[in-house]
């Protein structure tokens, strides 16, 4: 009697291991992963035998001791006899203060200097090439040690502003004195403040709250929320009637009146800065070392963005261009209205890698004096307790930290402007 | 219609017009300024403000460029020959600090009677690369010493035994015996398992004290130099092309594995890279400085320019990996196929079809990387390597030349200028010489 039975079942052999593709794909990753894990059991054995033999061990207890150095450029307060963690706060807030304003001026650059550089104008054009080829052929290091140069060489001392017949005076209406050691602004002060809330006590992430700025901020808000629920009434009638109230009125009314009625009522005023003795006080002093780090990386990375632009605005067809003009539209409105919005979505993911590239190049502020974290915990902190193996670690985590929620965010941001497909 | 035409046309001219020339303003200098400069209020502005910038700048560089200062022995010699030439006190170049310090700034503290050494490194490095760049018109053969050069290339700078360049070279070629003998006989895989495994062994226990064995049997070498005596241009050119040469094959074995079906490589690959890509050069160059004698074996201490060597080339290697990344995403399924359904093996089909083609597109970006690692180098002034960069501040501890800022920013400025924009001017070369598409 025949009977249908199933074909003769395959024998595993240990050579299908290495044969069979089904099982190979596994040897592979398994002996991937050994050879990782013993590399990373190599380098964790010899660095916790390399500690055991210089008597150090692991741990983050330096934090709280008192780190016994001043920090010129602060966004909040602190004194040397703070401890080590609020000084990398501090640092860390100063990186980013540089970040920010980096970020903003370079795009701002970046994208004026990417379309001049598509100018009709000859002149314009080569002159734009030319900035972006020299910016971008020449070490960032070297161009925020030249700014740096610049400014204490060339710009005025403070006592240049003293005695009957100054050599240097304040510009701008006696508002802001630009010296050799920094720019000193007016500050905002106000005389009925509402004084400020301390959060995390006296610890060393304690954080001051300026209830005015909580107010004018909250204030402001409303209003421009206000101001586009009138533009939203305005398309509502367009749409229905077919012709457009103006707005522009009633939306600036709405923005400003509030904001200034708050800003009265606080006692709004601004604190000049004046030259008592040898240098000047009063005013928010904007130091060199940040100036000089600002302006290099903002004008550096603006040539990166300018070709990232460029490149952007080329990949746009030339039908789009033409199909705007036959509509009728001026060129600076083809721009703005149709080639821009397209380009940016060329433009978003490249320039999000920019943005981190000039985020991790503010750690070379370490080369001016600027503190910023690197300056503090990976600098000063790092020399003066002798851990390096914990400050360089932190000091890794928080840039990581930094990078990845800056392109989270631009990720986020390109999400939503891609266009929307199927 | 003819008829029609007869009634309205009162006159038709029989002979051709003679051609004219266009009108005086629409050709030549002033057509040409009219189109470009001059279209419209707006860019002549742009124009006339921009000429206006042009004229200041220019007025104010080229007297300081021009001036007669090549013999100065220090500042205030250039001074006074400011002076007695007639410039203002301060409007002028001191140009004798680079007249002076030029050698200095391109070797560094390298022993001067071993000069030609570097010198000779960096014609090799050109002969080397020969084969690779401009691949029509060098012979191929050529190729055989570009291989060999990596081992000559450090021999040549630091000098010292002959053995040990050799007993490296020894690991290699023991590794790739016995992946020829294994890939035959047993299987790829175990091939490569087994080659790299032995040639590690090698290197970590046995190349040494072979080198050293033999050294003492036939001592063949030259000079040694101490890596503290390197600097300027010279150590900047070192770890620029060393960390260029070594990131090209790791970020390729890197974008490979990040591109992996294997779970585990691929997380293990895309850990690492976007960890260095997290962090800037800076933090790295820290752990050069400081720590990565922590993480070897205790009593291991090795060269500073080694660890920054190491460090730079991780770094670059993970910015190699998307580059290639990219290059390997645009290609099209068709092409893996393709080589699937002729039988290549994955290695196969990555050496003769992916890879040609991946790297292809992916040239501009190699090059930028290429470029960008070459201005990083200058970040080695801040854990203290006499780069560039570093050496000005030396130059300017000199009581002579305590004050010179511009002449040595410009000097090396100009010098990093010229070498990264030959640089993107040649892969521009590459792009057209590689173009295959027919536009």
């Amino acid at each position: 009697m025949s009977t249908l039975t199933d074909p003769p079942k395959e024998q595993f052999r240990l050579s299908m291991l290495l044969y069979d593709t089904r099982y190979r794909s596994a040897t592979i990753q398994v002996i991937a992963m050994f050879g990782f894990m013993l590399l990373a059991a190599w380098l964790i054995n010899n660095t916790l035998s390399n500690l055991a033999a210089q008597d150090k061990a692991f741990d983050f207890g330096f934090f709280t001791e008192s780190a016994g150095y001043d920090i010129n450029q602060r966004l909040l307060d602190y004194t040397s006899r703070d401890s080590h963690l609020r000084a990398a706060l501090m640092g860390l807030l100063n990186t980013l203060v540089v970040a920010v304003l980096g970020c903003i001026t370079a795009t701002i650059l970046g994208v004026v200097i990417g379309v001049l550089r598509l100018s009709s104008n000859w002149l314009i054009a080569r002159l734009m090439t030319i900035y972006v080829e020299m910016f971008r052929n020449v070490p960032v290091l070297l161009w925020i040690v030249f700014v740096m140069a610049i400014l204490i060489e060339t710009l005025p001392a403070p006592r240049a502003f003293r005695g009957e017949n100054p050599e240097a005076t304040m510009s701008l209406a006696d508002s802001v004195a630009v010296t050799n050691r920094g720019v000193y602004i007016p500050e905002p002060l106000f005389t009925r403040s509402l004084g400020d809330v301390h959060l995390f006590g006296t610890s060393s992430l304690r954080f001051d709250v300026s209830l005015d700025l909580m107010v004018i901020l909250a204030v402001l808000g409303l209003s421009l929320w206000g101001a586009h629920r009138v533009t939203l009434r305005a398309n509502r009638i367009q749409e229905a009637t077919g012709e457009r109230p103006r707005t522009w009125h009633t939306r600036t009314g709405i923005i400003v009146v509030p904001t200034l009625l708050v800003l009265t009522a606080l006692g709004f005023h601004l604190g000049y800065p004046e030259l008592k003795g040898f240098n000047f006080q009063g005013g928010t002093h904007l130091r060199n070392s940040l100036i000089a780090l600002w302006l290099a990386l903002s004008l550096y990375t603006a040539a990166f963005i300018a070709e990232i632009v460029r490149a952007g605005i080329m990949a746009i067809s030339k039908g789009q261009t033409e199909a705007a003009a036959a509509l009728g539209l001026r060129s600076n409105r083809i721009m703005r209205l149709v080639v821009l919005p397209q380009a940016l979505r060329v433009i978003i993911p490249p320039l999000i890698s920019n943005y981190l590239n000039l985020t991790k190049n503010s750690s070379l502020a370490i080369a001016v004096g600027y503190m910023d974290i690197t300056g503090t915990l990976g600098g000063i902190t790092m020399n003066q307790t002798g851990r390096e193996l914990e400050c360089v670690l932190l000091l890794m985590l928080v840039y990581l930290a930094i990078s990845l929620s800056i392109s989270a965010v631009m990720n986020w941001y390109n999400e939503a402007v891609k266009l929307k497909e199927r | 219609m003819s008829g029609t035409h007869s009634h309205t046309v009162a006159f038709v001219r029989d002979t051709m017009l003679p051609q004219q020339e266009p009108p005086a303003s629409e050709v030549g200098a002033i057509g040409w300024a009219r189109h470009n400069l001059f279209s419209n209020w707006f860019n002549a502005i742009l124009t006339l403000a921009s000429l206006a910038a042009i004229y200041f700048v220019l007025a104010a560089v080229i007297p300081w460029i021009l001036s007669p200062t090549w013999d100065g022995t220090s500042l205030s010699n250039c001074r006074e020959t400011l002076a007695a030439a007639g410039h203002g006190d301060a409007h002028g170049a001191c140009w004798g600090v680079i007249k002076e310090r030029w050698l200095q700034l391109i070797f560094g503290f390298y022993p001067s009677h071993l000069y030609w050494r570097p010198i000779a490194a960096f014609v090799l490095l050109g002969v080397a690369l020969a084969p690779v760049l401009f691949s029509d018109k060098v012979p191929s053969k050529l190729l055989i010493f570009s291989v060999l050069y990596p081992f000559i290339f450090p021999w040549l700078l630091w000098g010292g035994t002959i053995w040990l360049p050799i007993a490296a070279l020894a690991g290699f070629v023991i590794g790739g015996v016995l992946f020829k003998l294994l890939a035959e006989q047993v299987s790829t895989l175990v091939g490569i398992i087994v080659a790299v495994a032995a040639a590690v062994v090698w290197w970590l226990f046995l190349a040494a004290p072979v080198a050293a064995a033999l050294d003492a049997i036939l001592p063949i070498g030259i000079e040694a130099v101490e890596s503290r005596k390197f600097g300027g241009f010279m150590l900047s050119v070192t770890i620029g092309v060393v960390a260029i040469a070594c990131s090209l094959p790791i970020g390729i074995v890197l974008a490979l594995g990040r591109q992996s079906d294997l779970m585990i490589v691929k997380y293990i690959c895309v850990g690492f890279i976007e960890f260095i890509r997290g962090v800037p050069l800076i933090t790295l160059l820290f752990v050069a400085s400081t720590l990565l004698n922590i993480f070897m074996p205790p009593g291991t201490n090795f060269d500073i320019i080694l660890r920054v060597l190491i460090m730079v080339t991780l770094f670059a290697a993970a910015y190699m990996a998307e580059v290639v990344r990219g290059g390997l995403a645009a290609l099209p399924r068709g092409q893996y196929e393709g080589a699937d359904s002729l039988g290549l093996d994955y290695w196969q089909a990555q050496r003769l079809i992916i890879m040609p083609q991946a790297l292809k597109i992916s040239i501009p970006g190699i090059v930028s990387t290429f470029i960008g690692v070459f201005k990083d180098t200058t970040l080695v002034s801040i854990i203290g390597l006499l780069d560039p960069l570093g050496l000005s501040n030396a130059i300017r501890a000199d009581a002579n030349w305590n004050g010179i800022v511009w002449e040595l920013y410009g000097f090396i400025a100009l010098m990093f200028f010229v070498f990264c924009f030959s640089m993107s001017r040649y892969s521009m070369y590459l792009e057209r010489k590689l173009q295959t598409g027919h536009r």
